[in-house]
């Protein structure tokens, strides 16, 4: 197989890797914000189930889960999973939701009472204060621990071949079964390392961007 | 009756008694200095003026206006909350400005999300107005019909550009009041302590409370500072501007103040003018904080 054959297979396989993390990133996102609410909740039933649910996603492999949420519906349920794709997303998207609402809860617990207590004798409404002074303070404060999160992502989409998605590593590791060569295996690396290097720049740019003020 | 009329407020904190009955009255236009050892209570009795925190008992009164009643606000909502709440202004011991928006930003944003709210209905309101169009037959020409919407839109429009022109004029003006002109671009982390609390006393102005309440505003202040923030809270006495201050600063207590309260283990041991409490005090505990206080000098 020629260089060009393998890098179109390899791009093909790459589409597919970038398909998943940024939908993954899009959905999980909004929902680890969610989540993040539902394990500070004055409301103690909603307060535990989250934080029990968290425990379960942080304590067991993601590569468990998406075979759970990829056989599961089926064997149990009865309902078969139409899509491979689709499994996989549900279950990076309950996984990194999970990680990213551990990170939200921190940042949103950094800010000082004063910030809030300030905004209330300004009289703000609750959704005021968080959406106009405490939410730009949290995104500032999470950045470096979401950026490591990010990167661990780009990474991790590599545990769908395991229900045989046809992502990056498992298209090169189909190369290398078929034909015999190795290389292609370093190849699909240097995807992930070349994206990887340019989501830092990125990030490390937003980081650069929201240093115009301290604290 | 007096302008502010504070009767029987109490604090607990469970079985902890942090305010046991405070009763005390304020003229309009009167400056109240609360001074007292720490833990007395001051800075909680401030709180429960502006609501941070709920008294367990106790209510009070602004101009003949019932703000507050335990017996009756058990479970006030959140939105009559705030209403009362914005005839009290709070400056924070330590600042509390807001690190994301420069100096102008920080003045100008309370004004401008309750002043979003107000516009925001009435845009709803024009909408309902057109919606309802649909549902029931215009009784006159419908070209007269939208010519009027128009008009209610621009006007609102540019009473919305008015409001903004004023708004930023106004936050200039009270910029230059506590001489901070030069800073209105600034962010807060570009502030000195002395400077960060002018611009907070700025925001506090800004909604024009009609009782403006300082917790320890030097407090946290290097001595060369406080000065300056001192001179500001010196230079709002005016005949309209009610003021209650928390302070350790015996000397500003004395000289600003039309009445002090001495505060001890959550009631009020001494009241009077500044001549009669600093003067000649009464009370025992009060002579002994008095004394301390000047030791420390």
């Amino acid at each position: 197989m020629s260089f060009a054959e393998v890098t179109l297979e390899l791009l093909k396989g790459f589409a597919v890797t970038c398909q998943l993390f940024i939908l993954t990133l899009v959905l999980a996102l909004p929902l680890g914000l969610i989540i993040a609410f539902g394990s500070m909740s004055r409301f103690l039933p909603l307060k535990y189930v989250t934080k029990a649910f968290v425990w379960v996603i942080r304590g067991t492999p993601l590569m468990l889960q998406v075979i759970a949420v990829f056989y599961v519906p089926g064997l149990v349920f009865d309902l078969p999973m139409s899509s491979r794709m689709l499994a996989v997303l549900i279950a990076f998207v309950i996984n990194y939701a999970c990680y990213f609402s551990e990170i939200y809860r921190g940042g949103i617990e950094s800010i000082s009472k004063g910030q809030y207590e300030a905004g209330q004798v300004l009289g703000l409404t609750k959704t005021q204060i968080f959406f106009k002074i405490v939410l730009f303070q949290v995104i500032k404060r999470i950045i470096p621990p979401m950026s490591n999160e990010i990167i661990t992502l780009v990474k991790d989409t590599s545990l769908a071949r395991i229900i045989a998605v046809e992502e990056l590593t498992r298209l090169s590791q189909d190369i290398v079964n078929v034909y015999g060569i190795v290389w292609p295996l370093f190849y699909a690396g240097a995807f992930y390392l070349v994206f990887n290097g340019l989501l830092s720049v990125l990030l490390s740019w937003v980081e650069k961007k929201m240093d115009f003020y301290k604290g | 009756m007096a302008f502010l009329e504070v009767k029987g407020i109490k604090k607990n904190y469970g079985s902890l008694q942090v305010l046991k009955g405070i009763d005390f009255s304020l003229q309009k236009g009167e400056v109240l200095a609360i001074i007292g050892s720490s833990g007395s209570g001051k800075t909680t009795l401030l709180r429960c003026l502006n609501m941070l925190e709920i008294p367990s008992e106790g209510s009070f009164y602004l101009d003949g206006e019932l703000i507050y009643d335990a017996v009756r606000h058990v479970k006030a909502n959140d939105s009559e909350l705030r209403k009362k709440r914005l005839h009290f202004g709070l400056v924070f011991q330590n600042f509390n400005l807001f690190p994301q928006y420069n100096v102008k930003q920080n003045i100008m944003l309370a004004p401008k999300l309750l002043r979003k709210k107000v516009v925001s209905a009435a845009k709803k309101d024009l909408r309902k107005k057109k919606l309802n169009v649909v549902f029931y037959p215009l009784r006159g020409s419908k070209k007269n019909f939208y010519n009027l919407l128009k008009e209610e839109k621009n006007k609102l429009l540019s009473e919305e550009k008015y409001f903004a022109e004023k708004l930023s004029s106004q936050a200039e003006e009270l910029l230059a009041g506590v001489g901070l002109s030069d800073k209105a671009t600034a962010y807060p982390c570009q502030l000195s302590g002395g400077q960060s609390q002018r611009v907070a006393i700025a925001r506090a102005l800004a909604l024009e409370p009609d009782v403006l309440c300082f917790d320890e505003p030097t407090s946290a202040l290097d001595p060369e500072l406080t000065g300056e923030v001192l001179k500001v809270i010196r230079g709002l006495k005016s005949s309209s501007r009610t003021m209650i201050v928390v302070t350790h600063e015996m000397d500003f207590a004395r000289s600003v103040a039309d009445k002090v309260i001495f505060m001890a283990d959550g009631v009020i041991e001494e009241e009077g003018t500044p001549e009669e409490v600093f003067g000649n005090p009464k009370s025992e505990k009060t002579k002994a904080f008095l004394l301390k206080a000047e030791d420390r000098i």
